[in-house]
């Protein structure tokens, strides 16, 4: 039998989470060179246009659980069902995204089949000669990475950040097969219920904003952020933060980037009073364009900027704002 | 209401540097301190003692130096504070640690059943989030992570509400104790110490539980043994390579915002 490389595709309300298609570009990679097949795993209520997505994603089969109790996901009922699949057709890597989901759930699944679990993945590759799973992340706030194995224990599991891959191109025109799997959980043995779900007013979205103005301890001062979001908003993306500014009580800790905040990689990252700690740069290192406004030239972030420039970011931001305002009304005009 | 709290000493890694000449890890120096979302554990389980009442259990596994992260349990009122200490736990990923401290718990529940397990929801030098869902599992009570509020609706029935933090949102979940929650920062807020604790923690000597007594572990699933996952390699990550740095001093800060334009224009954000 083929080795199966197998992901698990996220979905809220049928909506998917991107990294689950970049993982799905992945398993397609993997699976070509242990001469496999990328296959995806389909949980919910009402989702078979998810699992459709996932052939039109690249998969070569889509498991598929549908079931009321799947409604809204939930750890018990979401880990036994793919535990159950697991136990059923004994994959060789199961890829798994580093959200809140993910993290929940790959936990509960790896401890019950007993095998290893690396967390926050930000690469994987084939070993040519063992054909085992090579797992790179960063460790130790992103001082070092690791390159982890799971030699003797199946299914290989990791959760990997979203951004790490690119997303493959949707092709609605392929073809693939749709097995449906039972549940076997009723309402009544699933201990935890939800009674109310508060949304957010604004969900921040950093991963897949195009900029980010990010500020930093050389902030100052909470107030400071409501500059960097005007100058956000005027380019139409995201503020973030390092974890100092998150520590301080600036700004809310969603809006940390860094080993352990969010991996974004904008088209553009202003980093405003960013010392750039190794465990900020992980994070966002692999921005297309990086640039640093700090006073101190010995900053560690300027070693990656890609424009650097020494200064006071409250003597560039106000002009730079007004010029951004002009050039807009410009465009308009 | 007896609660078990589960908490990592960690090094302090925002202050781990790097020896420049041989690129790896300055270790001398970097203190010791409890995981910081343990501490919000801790935290609730104190919070919830001075509310109800309740007997607190803290264990932690670790190194004999663990012993001062129990002491500091012990200043947020902790009863009873047990270290997991042995060469043959050490090397272990977070399935050996989730058995290792599973066992613990099975062996401390047969005095009195647990009705809460609060763990933080990740540490920050491995910062997997693995280990609170590892034990939830072994001991087979649902699991809640992410939680930023608890409260106890029912006393006699054991009914508690619990906010989540979601991607989009919060949940409000309602179940029945037992159960397993990871905690974040939102929790609860650390409390003042009285005296007494103080004191109290100074003279605390931790229970030790070794990989023989008194709970007879399986030996082939402790530490390195019992771990599925290895460290293939280990390296330093290569910085990208810095491009023009410019003093505003020097080019004036109109000069300064024209680059940064350039940049946007060119990059097809204006």
């Amino acid at each position: 039998m083929k080795p199966l490389v197998w992901v698990f595709v996220e979905q809220e309300e049928g909506k998917v989470h991107p990294v689950s298609w970049e993982l799905l570009g992945k398993a397609g990679e993997l699976a070509q060179e242990l001469d496999g097949v990328a296959e995806a795993l389909v949980l919910g209520h009402q989702v078979e246009s998810v699992a459709r997505e996932a052939i039109s994603y690249g998969a070569d089969k889509v498991y598929l659980i549908d079931d009321p109790v799947l409604q809204y996901y939930r750890n018990e009922p979401y880990a036994q069902g793919v535990i159950n699949l697991c136990k059923k057709y004994k994959p060789e890597i199961l890829l798994l995204g580093a959200t809140p989901v993910g993290r929940d759930l790959a936990g509960s699944i790896a401890t019950s089949l007993e095998t290893g679990l690396t967390a926050d993945v930000t690469g994987l590759e084939i070993d040519p000669k063992s054909k085992n799973l090579i797992m790179t992340r960063p460790a130790f706030g992103g001082n070092i990475m690791a390159s982890i194995i799971c030699p003797n224990h199946r299914p290989q599991m990791s959760t990997v950040r979203p951004r790490t891959f690119p997303l493959p191109t949707k092709d609605p025109s392929r073809q693939a097969e749709i097995i449906r799997e039972e549940l076997g959980l009723r309402e009544e043995e699933i201990r935890v219920k939800r009674v109310d779900f508060i949304p957010k007013d604004k969900v921040v979205n950093l991963e897949y904003a195009e900029v980010i103005v990010a500020g930093g301890r050389g902030l100052g001062k909470a107030q400071g952020f409501s500059l960097l979001k005007e100058l956000a908003q005027l380019l139409g993306g995201e503020v973030g933060a390092s974890r100092a500014a998150v520590d301080a009580g600036w700004i809310d800790y969603e809006y940390q980037v860094g080993q352990t905040g969010k991996t974004v990689r904008p088209k553009v990252y202003l980093a405003l009073g960013i010392s750039g700690a190794i465990q900020h740069r992980v994070g966002m290192q692999n921005a297309d364009f990086i640039i640093a406004v700090n006073t101190d030239p010995k900053a560690p972030i300027f070693r990656i900027a890609d424009l650097g420039l020494v200064g006071d970011l409250y003597q560039i931001l106000p002009p730079l704002i007004e010029a951004i305002k002009k050039e807009r009304g410009h465009g308009k005009a | 209401m007896n609660i078990l709290v589960s908490i990592k000493q960690v090094p302090d890694t925002t202050n781990i540097r790097i020896n420049p000449e041989t690129g790896t890890l300055v270790r001398e120096g970097v203190p010791s301190i409890v995981n910081p979302y343990d501490v919000h554990a801790l935290a609730l389980a104190s919070l919830l003692k001075r509310l109800y009442g309740a007997h607190i259990t803290v264990i932690t596994m670790g190194p004999p130096q663990a012993e001062e992260a129990l002491k500091e349990a012990v200043e947020f009122g902790a009863d009873r504070v047990i270290l997991l200490s042995d060469r043959k736990f050490a090397g272990a990923d977070t399935l050996a640690t989730s058995y290792t401290l599973a066992e613990a718990i099975k062996y401390l529940a047969q005095e009195a059943p647990f009705d809460l397990f609060l763990f933080g929801k990740q540490a920050i030098d491995g910062d997997t989030a693995q280990v609170g869902p590892g034990v939830a599992r072994r001991l087979g009570v649902p699991l809640i992570t992410y939680a930023v509020k608890l409260e106890i609706i029912d006393q006699e029935k054991k009914e508690v509400i619990v906010h989540r933090k979601t991607a989009s949102g919060v949940e409000v979940l309602k179940v029945t104790l037992p159960v397993l929650i990871t905690c974040d920062k939102e929790i609860a807020d650390p409390p003042f110490s009285p005296l007494p604790e103080l004191i109290k923690a100074a003279q605390t000597k931790p229970e030790i539980f070794n990989a023989q007594r008194p709970i007879p572990y399986k030996r082939e699933k402790l530490g390195l043994k019992g771990s599925p996952t290895r460290v293939h390699r280990v390296y330093t990550p290569q910085l990208k390579s810095a491009g023009d740095i410019l003093f505003v001093s020097e080019i004036g800060v109109s000069e300064a915002v024209e680059k940064i334009i350039a940049v946007l224009k060119d990059r097809g954000i204006l």
